[in-house]
């Protein structure tokens, strides 16, 4: 396999780019145009690009990654509430909190490998979410969450002779980081966390990862010590995570408990694992599959359906919306529950995979005419 | 004194209740390779046998209660009361150790239709492969149950004889204020039985040992003509009995709702990679540790010294393990490490 | 007023006179503010739509699936009484007074968008954040859960769309966390404590002993210290108080110490599984059947639920708590509503079906009132509203904190149902004067309500 060059990928992220910037517009026949759920597929697609540098390239996977989104969210908030309503402060201070945390958990946990590590790490993680939720609500407002109050202190804020009445909102630089504006500060940072991840996955950093994930003991004995190419790839993942927190609290500056979770940690590993773990999009097709059933399908109803199926003759549409009511609404977890089975049923691999092999299906026709041995898939 | 061995009567109870729990999991790991996250649910099923086999005993004659108007409001007694009188009431007192007779072929079948229909193509997939579709058929198999029973809890009580506590204080010579529910003391010399049969399985038949040598070495013993599929098909149903039964038990202490699977599905996992992947007696043990330290740091005592201590206790404690012992506390050297 | 009458200088004449006089005064400035109110925008004015929506963000999934399922079956039936086009006109009927002409909120017919809050309040506010930007509602409502209402409720005061808080329990919610934007109908655990107090007393006499297992989040914290107060006052001594995590399941290692206590009265501080688990497992451990201290040994669950009254079966026969309504009642309002409710779905309204229904009616006939669907001014005719004829007497909504002061009910679990829904036996309806505090008592201290325009 040669290494990319930087001029493919340079093309990589001008698509990329496109796409991203342009996700208002193509979203929109499929009802997810509005600012909250484009902020929450840029968010949570940082997060799964990250988790994919870890869980992707090495193959170790942590059930506890939701750890760091939460501190970086906490962070965030503290840092509205304390330096400034400025985001730079917040998203910079979150990245280097999570990367602190992730630093010793990381630590730690990689002493083990395989389902250990998992463990240890889910186990890191539920420490925190059970403390955060009860003993440290001084810290992080327990049940109701830390949110912002109108007697913070802001001393950078106070320091530059900005006040607010009433309640304060994010910005950058005076742009309020709600609604769309919130929507592109996300984007242009998950643009470049893909072109880091991009340049991390094409790296001779990105190869030695690789080793270590398809056989660790020749690695060792080649004589590298992979202990710390490992903490590294976990250190930047947590820091993504961190990011992901921290976008968060600034699209929306309030931070749960619930955030660190293990339900939110798996939810990541899902993501990852649905759109294609190891490959460059796949996480964030997760992402976006994920999402969307929460907030689209979640929220149907048999009114929307009913009008959903108005094209149909009356008794058509009356079946029809019998048959589809128990999918969405409250049965939406039903429908998750189905997707993950058929599609790794049917895709192993993940979306992506599905997408090479209907990628696959013109050349496969191609061969048929010219019979040839079919060359051996690329080993995951 | 009474209060620390109250404490330890309950670290036994949870404990053989985490074992028990952690026991088919890691059978089905151990033997099968497969991380089975609808585990969690197998277990809510067994709870939902008992549910079951009570709404059907308690199939009742409807009388109105004209009183009420605006609704169909019934006062209900059901058609077993009416047929045999006090021997109805007994049956339907007993239901949920008449269930344990429905939960075994049931679960079994269970177990095999996953087995077979699902879970054997996952063999050589990756882990990640295993968890996505396992973790799918979970929330299919939670969502079913909610579909039919509703989300909230449905109790199940214990029959009337054993609805109460023992007095164990007195029998001990220890004071009055020591008593313990009998359902519990139940609860504990079944898992108890449960454990000791599945050992006994494993360790005294041919079939047991077939089945622990393709633990250690799967290759080897199909390479030797045997059969190893079939008996992988059979060890995954038995894991779906184990944990069925752990659920039929459980529902008169926590009355059954869909969602159960899922709270104790990261719990038993933790159990499992404490005691050591692929070990049985490693799982028992660590299920015992776990609940012991988990009731101990509940005391009160415990708890003014360290805060919400009885909040981590169970996570600190496998950190600390896993820290000390690589492979938890009987795991082998090779298993679950890539 | 009486005295007034009879003073000489103000006849009857004389007063309407004036009063109408000051009337058309009061008119006159609302007129013009009226026509103002074109002008100055809101987000998601419903301008010369035919139609308005409002938002019913419940719990769907996770452990209060039916308790949200039971609040959405009431907010359909709210929007169809509203829009006039239900078999029966429910609680327009009798609510008083009423602006409300069943014909829609201004004329414009009432459509709905639901959502799921998961009992999370990241996806609760993901969901009501869909419902503002994507769908245009002007109000939302809806919930199980305080820290959800909460989060929920300073969303709102951040986007400017009011929400009815649905089932929310914590006295934070209309105390430090209050928002301009959130209104509570529902009761408050200071309000439990009050009015539990004088039955407490009455049934287990003033020399007690009680343990209390709490719920280790902010909600079952507030309850604890309100019950706390209300019983050290009755002379009741406090053991001990002690935290249990959230969704712990088997609460075994917390009843045990409770026997060894020399405490009498066992109080559950949790709410929904927690309780149904804690209660069944607190009565095989045979708290029920214990004579300490020469009294009978007794549980409280100081906040009960039919649901909850479901889950935990027979253990709750004669076990004292709290609720805010209860379908048994016999006003008429309470029986217009059973019969509406009773005769769209079968079965009668769980009192977190009640509350939200209230709610979105109170939310319709404020706009009314207030001839527009601008914020800030429902906010203006919701606050200091007094109404009568929602099933809790006069009631009044205050200014001050936005918490409903009405009657409340303490119940006990029937031990001998008439009916598969005869759960709850109502004890006393307390009035409303006893339950009602000052808006600055300390338990509710430090809020803020926040600015009327955002």
């Amino acid at each position: 396999m040669s290494m990319p060059t930087l001029k493919n990928d340079l093309a990589i992220m001008v698509l990329f780019t496109a796409a991203v910037l342009s996700a208002p517009l193509w979203l929109a026949p499929i009802g997810a145009d509005y600012p909250d759920l484009l902020q929450k597929f840029a968010i949570y697609g940082i997060f799964a690009v990250g988790f994919n540098i870890l869980f992707g390239l090495t193959g170790y996977l942590s059930f506890g990654h939701a750890a760091f989104l939460g501190v970086g969210s906490y962070t965030a908030v503290w840092s509205f509430k304390l330096l400034s309503m400025n985001v730079l402060p917040a998203v910079a201070l979150s990245v280097l909190m999570a990367g602190v945390f992730a630093y010793l958990i990381g630590f730690i946990s990689l002493r083990r490998s395989g389902i250990y590590f998992s463990i240890l790490t889910l186990a890191f993680a539920q420490m925190c979410y059970n403390l955060a939720y009860s003993v440290l609500t001084p810290i992080t407002n327990g049940e109701t969450g830390l949110q912002l109050a109108n007697d913070d202190a802001r001393v950078i804020d106070t320091l530059f002779g900005i006040s607010y009445d009433g309640l304060p909102s994010t910005t950058l630089f005076g742009l309020e980081m709600t609604g769309y504006p919130g929507f592109y500060f996300c984007a242009v940072l998950l643009i470049l966390g893909f072109f880091l991840s991009l340049r991390i996955f094409h790296s001779p950093f990105g190869m030695k990862l690789r080793a270590i994930k398809s056989n660790q003991t020749r690695m060792v004995y080649t004589g590298y010590n992979t202990k710390p190419y490992l903490l590294t790839a976990f250190v930047i993942s947590g820091m993504y995570a961190g990011l992901a927190g921290a976008l968060l609290a600034v699209t929306d500056p309030l931070a749960g408990a619930e955030r660190m979770q293990w339900t939110a940690s798996g939810e990541v590993v899902l993501m990852t694992i649905l759109g294609g773990a190891g490959t460059l999009i796949g996480p964030l097709l997760g992402v976006g599959i994920i999402k969307y059933f929460e907030n689209i399908f979640s929220a149907m109803n048999v009114q929307q359906l009913t009008e959903m199926f108005a094209f149909l003759p009356d008794w058509l549409g009356k079946i029809a919306v019998t048959l589809t009511n128990p999918f969405v609404g409250e049965g939406w977890h039903l429908t998750l529950g189905l997707l993950f089975m058929l599609i790794v049923i049917f895709l192993p691999g993940g979306v992506m995979e599905g997408m090479r092999r209907i990628a696959a299906i013109p050349r496969k026709l191609k061969q048929r005419a010219v019979p040839k041995p079919t060359p051996a898939t690329e080993e995951k | 004194m009474d209060s620390i061995f109250l404490q330890i009567l309950n670290g036994l109870d949870k404990g053989a209740a985490y074992a028990l729990i952690a026991l088919g999991l890691t059978l089905v790991f151990g033997t099968l390779g497969v991380v089975n996250f609808a585990h969690g649910a197998l277990f809510m099923l067994g709870a939902f046998c008992a549910v079951s086999l009570q709404s059907i005993l308690t199939i009742s004659k409807k009388v109105r209660d004209e009183s009420i108007t605006f609704f169909e409001a019934y006062k209900e007694t059901p058609y077993l009361e009416l047929w045999w009188g006090d021997t109805g009431t007994m049956i339907i007192d007993w239901a949920v150790p008449l269930s344990i007779l429905m939960a075994i072929p049931l679960m079994l079948l269970i177990g095999l239709i996953m087995e077979r229909g699902l879970i054997r193509h996952f063999y050589s997939r990756p882990h990640a492969d295993q968890i996505l579709v396992t973790f799918g058929l979970a929330i299919v198999l939670q969502e079913l149950i909610k579909y039919y029973f509703g989300a909230n809890p449905i109790p199940t009580p214990p029959p009337d004889i054993v609805a109460g506590s023992a007095a164990v204080g007195a029998w001990l010579g220890l004071g009055d204020n020591v008593v313990y529910p009998w359902w519990r003391l139940i609860y504990f010399l079944f898992s108890m039985l449960i454990i000791a049969a599945v050992f006994a399985f494993l360790h005294l038949t041919t079939f047991g040992m077939v089945v622990r040598a393709g633990m250690h070495d799967r290759e080897t013993v199909g390479l030797l003509g045997i059969n190893v599929e079939k008996r992988f098909t059979i060890v995954f149903g038995i894991a779906a009995v184990v944990a069925g039964l752990a659920g039929v038990m459980y529902a008169p202490i926590l009355p059954p709702d869909y969602h159960m699977g899922m709270d104790f599905l990261v719990l038993s996992f933790v159990v499992v990679v404490v005691g050591g992947m692929g070990s049985l007696g490693g799982a028992v043990a660590a299920g015992f540790l776990l609940g012991i330290l988990q009731s101990v740091a509940s005391m009160n005592e415990v708890k003014s010294l360290l805060p919400g201590i009885d909040q981590i206790i169970i996570y600190l404690v496998a950190v600390v393990i896993l820290l000390v012992r690589p492979r938890g506390l009987m795991g082998r050297k090779g298993v679950a490490e890539d | 007023m009486t005295d007034q009458k009879n003073k000489p200088g103000v006849s009857r004449r004389g007063f309407i006179k004036t009063s109408g006089g000051i009337a058309a005064a009061a008119a006159m400035p609302a007129f013009f503010v009226r026509n103002a109110w074109a002008e100055e925008s809101f987000i998601n004015n419903p301008g010369n739509a035919k139609t308005v929506k409002l938002g019913f963000n419940v719990p769907q999934t996770g452990a209060y699936a039916d308790e949200g399922a039971d609040e959405l079956r009431a907010y359909k039936l709210a929007v169809k009484h509203i829009n006039g086009e239900g078999k029966d006109n429910g609680l327009l009927e009798t609510m008083q007074p009423l602006s409300l002409k069943g014909n829609g909120i201004l004329g414009k017919k009432v459509e709905y968008v639901t959502g799921d809050t998961q009992t999370k309040s990241d996806a609760a506010r993901a969901s009501a954040k869909r419902m503002i930007e994507k769908d245009g509602v002007v109000m939302f409502s809806g919930g199980s859960s305080s820290g959800v209402a909460i989060a929920q409720q300073s969303l709102a005061q951040d986007m400017g769309v009011v929400f009815m808080c649905g089932l929310t329990h914590s006295n934070d919610t209309t105390g430090k966390d209050k928002r301009r934007y959130g209104f509570r109908h529902f009761f408050n655990a200071y309000m439990s404590g009050a009015a539990m107090g004088p039955v407490l007393k009455e049934r287990m006499g003033a020399d007690r002993r009680a343990y209390h297992l709490t719920a280790d989040y902010t909600w079952g914290w507030t309850q604890e210290e309100s019950i706390k107060s209300t019983t050290e006052a009755l002379g009741w001594e406090t053991v001990e108080a002690v935290r249990t995590p959230l969704g712990a399941g088997d609460f075994s290692q917390y009843i045990t110490p409770v026997l060894n206590s020399g405490a009498d009265v066992l109080i559950l501080n949790h709410y929904g599984k927690d309780m149904i688990n804690s209660l069944t497992q607190a009565v095989q451990f045979g708290l029920r059947d214990k004579q300490v201290n020469g009294k009978t040994f007794e549980i409280v669950v100081p906040l009960y639920s039919r649901l909850m009254a479901q889950g935990a079966g027979e253990n709750i026969a004669g076990i004292l708590g709290s609720t805010n309504w209860n379908w048994s009642l016999q006003d008429a309002a309470s029986r217009a509503f059973v019969k509406s409710f009773g005769a769209e779905y079968g079965f009668p309204p769980s009192q977190a079906a009640h509350t939200c229904y209230v709610q979105t009616l109170l939310y319709a006939n404020a706009c009314e009132m207030a001839g527009t669907f601008a914020p800030w001014e429902v906010i203006k005719s919701l606050e200091g509203f007094e109404f009568d004829g929602m099933g809790n007497g006069p009631t009044l909504y205050r200014a001050d904190d936005h918490q409903c002061f009405k009657n409340i009910l303490v119940v006990e679990g029937n031990a001998n149902p008439s009916s598969q829904f005869d759960l709850l036996k109502v004890v006393q309806e307390v009035p409303r004067e006893q339950v009602t505090y000052e808006p600055d008592n300390p338990m509710f201290a430090g809020g803020d309500l926040g600015p009327y325009k955002v």
